[in-house]
């Protein structure tokens, strides 16, 4: 770097090298990069290609790589697995997801909207008293939760784990939504306000539309969340038929109905992981700025 | 006097309106968050059968801890795991962040597969990954006996070492796609001149590494620590799928022996005494967590 560069021809031959130098860097970033993505999907792939082997070759010792036969046979299995069949937890996995979203969508932009717009008294007390059940997780506080949601009958019922999904997603809910309020200008309340109409007709009518993005974020969120959990949903279900899908697959893998079926639990797993993957896909630009919302500004 | 009093009682009914757009919130908050953590405290002091008679014990629970051999393991057992789980997930999310950090051409896809796994459940990816690591018809057996690295099938799961090491593999596979992405934060928040300059004095990468990235994505490094740590911390998925807290109740974490304690066992108000000790563990954490982000004015 030190020598002068005075004859043109050399500078432009060490021109020439630097370049080389730089595209060579960008294959070897383009090789890293592509030996971990394929180390990355292994997993997801390994688990595709073998719940299409018949169940006798997903059994097989030593294992086959890849599938001798194409069959559904696995996945069929799964719909009587353990008398009751998979499509009751999918369904109950479902219904707890879409609650949760509905509640936290709800209350969430209620509750943002009113954070953000308006005044009353004890306001900073309450939103603290918000945020601050993210410091606390909810694993500490699931003794209590279930003693009471026995009390009130609500255990073993899918209503009950939702309302517990709920609120764990409300802190991150009403931070995200009401900064979302807070992003749109005053004015464009200001003259419907001034035409009288009510504040429930101005979030419908006029904000609704403007904070949109924010409600996909918290949606996403709470589906993703409430279709994951594993923990709450093994203690709260003690009747079979209200297992949510994560918990079903931990049946399998026990061998509660007989010898593990490796086969099915791989199309179990299959089919509890394309949901979350397809609105990650479909909606990934909403997941990241609630990620960045989320986890960076707070 | 007209105008006053109408102003007074719009500013009211606004003051209004505004507590009842907070109010389902706060009541959820206060129902599933205020009482149960009051409740927890009050539990710890007593024994407390899921059915049946319950006691004020006052301080017994917390001397049992002391006592309880297991507890103590679980507790050990914890912060080895954290202990081992954080550098790999950490320096792993680092290269990949700086492997993802410029907008060449298909980089999004790459983002997207390194993040991918994020999105699975733990149960789940734990379901897929002891299959995987099983001796009789896991992949990893299988690999290493085609390619003649290993004599014999290894049961992964069945010794302690081994365990903790291929839980570790499977639980950095699941989350580091979230460390990657808050370090891309930090990193793309480091102008490019500043790399520039450097490389005019002739700074090379370990030099610019240690002058310039590190230092100033000190703040997205501690989020990104302190979140997995605390992950870590709470961890119950991944014993609880892939070793049953076995072998020889080596794998067993401090939420599951709470779990097994509280809905196994039904010593509720044992397990709210354990929770307490959790709770100010990562009361600390969130504490060090808002210490470390805080603004520097």
């Amino acid at each position: 770097m030190n020598a002068p560069a005075f004859d043109a021809s050399a500078d432009r031959s060490q021109q020439e090298i630097r370049r080389m130098r730089q595209r060579a860097l960008l294959w070897l970033r383009y090789l890293a990069l592509v030996i971990l993505a394929l180390l990355f999907l292994f997993p997801i792939a390994w688990s595709f290609i073998n719940s299409i082997k018949t169940p006798a070759e997903a059994l097989a010792v030593p294992p086959t790589y890849l599938p001798s036969e194409i069959s559904l046979a696995n996945y069929e299995e799964l719909t009587t697995y353990g008398k009751i069949g998979i499509a009751q937890h999918v369904y109950n996995s479902t219904v707890v997801a879409l609650i949760t979203v509905a509640g936290s969508v709800i209350l969430s932009t209620l509750g943002g909207y009113g954070f953000a717009r308006f005044d009353f008294p004890a306001k900073d007390v309450l939103f603290i008293m918000v945020l601050s059940t993210l410091m606390i997780p909810f694993q500490s506080i699931l003794i209590p939760l279930f003693v009471m949601i026995v009390q009130v009958d609500l255990h073993d019922t899918l209503f009950g784990l939702a309302l517990v999904y709920i609120t764990f997603q409300l802190p991150f809910g009403i931070f995200l939504m009401r900064n979302s309020f807070l992003a749109v200008p005053h004015e464009i309340e200001e003259s419907a306000l001034l035409d009288g109409c009510s504040s429930l007709s101005i979030l419908y009518r006029l904000m609704l539309r403007l904070v949109l993005p924010g409600i996909v974020t918290v949606a996403i969120y709470a589906f993703i969340n409430s279709w994951n959990e594993f923990l709450a949903a093994l203690i709260f279900m003690s009747d079979q038929d209200k297992f949510t899908l994560p918990v079903f697959l931990t049946t399998i893998r026990y061998g509660i109905w007989g010898d593990v079926n490796w086969g099915a639990l791989q199309a179990g797993v299959i089919v509890s992981i394309i949901p979350s993957l397809a609105i990650f896909l479909a909606l990934q630009r909403y997941y990241m700025d609630g990620l960045m919302g989320g986890a960076v500004k707070n | 006097m007209q105008l006053t009093q109408f102003n007074l009682s719009w500013t009211q009914r606004r003051k209004l309106t505004g507590l009842l757009f907070v109010t389902p919130t706060v009541v959820f908050v206060t129902v599933f968050f205020i009482i149960p953590l009051i409740m927890t405290i009050y539990m710890s002091f007593h024994d407390w059968p899921l059915f049946g008679e319950r006691a004020f014990t006052g301080l017994e629970n917390y001397q049992e801890l002391g006592k309880d051999r297991q507890y103590l393991k679980s507790l050990d057992f914890t912060f080895r795991y954290t202990a081992l789980v954080t550098p790999p997930i950490f320096i792993l999310g680092f290269i990949l962040a700086s492997l993802v950090r410029h907008n060449i051409r298909y980089i999004g896809i790459f983002r997207t597969i390194f993040f991918l796994p994020v999105v699975i459940g733990l149960g789940v990816s734990s379901l897929l990954w002891v299959w995987m690591l099983d001796d009789r018809i896991g992949v990893f057996n299988k690999i290493l006996l085609d390619l003649n690295l290993a004599p014999k099938a290894q049961l992964f799961l069945g010794r302690p070492n081994t365990a903790m090491n291929v839980i570790i593999l499977s639980v950095v596979w699941k989350t580091v796609g979230f460390t990657m992405i808050l370090l891309l934060a930090g990193l793309q928040a480091i102008p490019d001149e500043l790399y520039e300059s450097a490389e005019v004095d002739g700074a090379g990468y370990f030099r610019k590494l240690l002058y310039i990235t590190l230092p100033l994505m000190r703040r997205f490094i501690a989020l990104a620590l302190i979140l997995s740590v605390i992950g870590s911390v709470l961890s119950f998925d991944q014993f609880y799928i892939m070793t049953r807290g076995g072998p020889r109740n080596s794998t067993i974490s401090i939420v599951f022996w709470i779990f097994n304690n509280s809905f196994t066992y039904f010593k509720m108000g044992y397990g709210a005494a354990m929770s307490i000790v959790l709770l100010g563990i990562l009361v600390a954490l969130t504490g060090l967590q808002l210490y470390v982000l805080r603004e520097k004015e």
